[in-house]
């Protein structure tokens, strides 16, 4: 039936393709259908009053390219017809958050300041996944700039919903490109992660989802929210369509200098080699919280939820089956710290990057008169930014401020190789613990339901808490699904390693989907697509 | 700014402040979003105030990337010459206000030399 053809894996498709047993253009045609089924209004900049539609749909898309996807599979058949390899990623339907530019669509990043900017040119990530194959089917919804962790502030609404219970959060900031691949609205997603915004919604829609290391994938292209920190990254239903799209997207790039001159490896090639031999570290750290009280800024502990905790103890046992050796005890003692550390850098280097919206060269401009140039920049940049993106600034600029700077900015770069060092430690071949991951939950909970934090700036960060300090670290980071809450809520594992060590990760994420491929959890759903 | 110095933490950013920084920042802020804004921001000052207590040795150094960029994984550079963008009247074309090929602005807010 070509309805199910989106509910394959993108290995699947490719490789049915590649027998000419489907063509691409009968993938998208499916893609589409189940789009038109589930997704209901895309986000618009009107304002509507809440309508009953948004409570039963995903509503990840922004923008469908349909015509160009289907010159795309196009391509890929006439391109089999020749004889020609269609690539890894033929005919693999792919949504792109919509913080990369694409050529001739509109590159919004969620904001109204960019509503009416169309990009000139297409992000090396995009071009490369689109050179291996995959079929760009629409750009999707995220938060403003990828400011947030819950999608919500998006200027674009409806906001994105998680198809697994659609009054609850996709998270964020990826959550349309999440969300879109639960609902098999894509099979793969191109996402950025700045604090955990590729694993937090990749694990609470029940997908995987991989931030490389730093500077493994360009990130020309990429709308910047904080440089030091961003990674473009997939999303997908398994580690095996995650192991071909960072083969794709990965390497060098003479237009961006961060794009480090490491060699690819074939990451399908060391997929099914199993766990045994490795080591995988455990860190109390990563199941006892810690954090600051938003009222009073004292130090809280908390331990992750209990079924969260039950459910990534159960995936430790499976692997220690499969023949991995469990390291227990390993300290991050820092990671305390990524939080606020995170508020400083991330703030600073977002404030940098805002300036250049100003109205004049391209984007939203005030319509109406003004005295001067200064008065223009104020009204266009007081219309066009939400209240996340404002805060964003003008907190990086407090701390930034000449008489703040070393206390806050330099101390919390200097707090970044402190954490660093925890994970040096946790990975040295030669040191005390030797492990060749780190083990733990994504996220301290399931998805939390819509407004329930949005508003509230320091309790939404909380929700990257398990997830920021890889990005301080720059090192990877891959999540995968491991089971269901009580309430049928996806749960999500974070595997962290060495740096452009994603291939051990993706071995290890592989040996768990097999281990665990019987379970009744693997069998369950989204919500959305009952029925 | 409000000129608190040295390693003391501020805890709260005094309204004189926070007007400062909006219009360094050129934003205009409705009354709900200004008061939103700085309730938020002193909420986050709180919770980076746990930074300072962190005992720091001189030589730690400062992280700007996570990982090392040493010789080896770092690329070389593009040669130090100008290309053409290939579709520079797509970018031109996004002006929101233009005259030929010049992007229109307001006035500047200057003071004419003597």
């Amino acid at each position: 039936m070509i309805e199910d053809l989106c509910d394959l894996s993108g290995h699947q498709i490719a490789e049915r393709i590649r027998r000419r047993e489907i063509s691409a253009t009968e993938v998208l045609d499916s893609t589409f259908a189940r789009i038109h089924r589930v997704d209901g209004r895309s986000g618009s900049l009107e304002d509507r009053p809440p309508d009953p539609d948004e409570a039963v749909h995903v509503h990840a898309f922004l923008e469908l390219t349909e015509e160009l996807a289907h010159r795309q599979a196009s391509q890929i058949d006439s391109a089999l017809a020749r004889g020609d390899d269609p690539g890894p990623l033929a005919g693999v339907p792919l949504a792109v958050k919509d913080i990369f530019c694409v050529q001739g669509t509109a590159s919004t990043a969620g904001s109204r300041i960019l509503a009416n900017y169309r990009a000139p040119y297409s992000a090396t990530s995009v071009e490369r996944l689109v050179s291996a194959g995959a079929l760009v089917v629409g750009k999707v919804n995220l938060d403003e700039f990828t400011f947030g962790s819950s999608n919500e502030s998006s200027a674009f609404r409806p906001t994105p919903r998680n198809p697994w219970e659609p009054s609850r959060v996709p998270g964020g900031s990826s959550g349309g490109s999440a969300a879109a691949v639960a609902a098999g609205e894509a099979v793969l997603s191109l996402g950025t992660d700045t604090s955990g915004s590729i694993r937090q919604p990749a694990a609470f829609c029940g997908v995987s989802g991989l931030k490389p290391t730093y500077g493994r994938v360009s990130r020309y292209g990429l709308i910047a929210f904080a440089s030091s920190l961003d990674c473009p990254g997939p999303i997908a239903r398994d580690v095996t369509d995650l192991a071909l799209a960072l083969g794709a997207m990965s390497g060098e790039d003479r237009r961006d200098a961060t794009a480090a001159a490491v060699p690819v490896p074939d990451y399908r090639a060391s997929l099914d080699q199993g766990v045994r031999g490795l080591r995988i570290g455990i860190s109390p750290d990563a199941f006892q919280l810690a954090y600051p009280d938003p009222t009073s800024g004292e130090v809280r502990t908390q331990g992750v939820d209990r079924e969260m905790e039950t459910a990534v103890r159960e995936a430790v046992q499976a692997l220690q089956a499969e023949g991995a050796e469990i390291v227990e005890g390993i300290p991050l003692s820092h990671a305390r710290y990524a939080i606020p550390a995170y508020f400083v850098i991330s703030r600073v280097e977002a404030a940098s990057n805002l300036h250049r919206y100003d109205g004049v060269k391209y984007g939203h401009r005030h319509v109406g008169p003004v005295s001067d140039l200064r008065s223009l920049y104020r009204t266009t940049r007081g219309e066009g930014f939400g209240t996340q993106v404002k805060l964003r600034i003008l907190m990086g600029m407090y701390v930034s401020a000449a008489q703040y700077e070393e206390q806050f900015y330099a101390q919390a770069l200097r707090v970044r190789s402190l954490i660093r060092r925890d994970f040096e430690a946790a990975f040295d071949p030669h040191g005390a613990y030797r492990v060749h991951a780190l083990l733990g939950p994504t996220t301290p909970t399931a998805a939390f339901p819509m407004n329930e934090l949005y508003g509230d700036s320091v309790l939404m960060q909380l929700a990257d808490l398990l997830t920021v300090p890889a990005n301080h670290a720059g090192i990877p980071g891959l999540s995968i699904p491991c089971g269901l809450s009580a309430e049928g809520l996806p749960l999500g594992l974070q595997l962290l390693g060495p740096d452009f060590e994603e291939g051990t990760l993706f071995r290890i994420g592989r040996a768990y989907e097999k281990a665990t491929e019987g379970e009744a959890w693997r069998a369950q759903r989204p919500k959305v697509l009952a029925g | 700014m409000d000129g608190q110095a040295g390693r003391q933490s501020p805890t709260e950013i005094p309204l004189e402040t926070f007007l400062h920084l909006v219009d360094l920042a050129a934003l205009e802020l409705t009354e709900d979003e200004a008061e939103y804004l700085r309730r938020e921001m002193n909420a986050q000052l709180r919770a980076i105030g746990d930074l300072q207590a962190i005992q720091l040795s001189a030589d730690t150094p400062i992280t700007s990337h996570g990982i090392p960029y040493p010789r080896a994984v770092r690329p070389a550079l593009r040669g130090d010459h100008a290309e053409t963008f290939p579709h520079a009247d797509e970018i031109l074309a996004q002006a929101p206000e233009s005259d030929g090929r010049y992007i229109v602005v307001p006035d500047q807010p200057g003071t004419d030399l003597e």
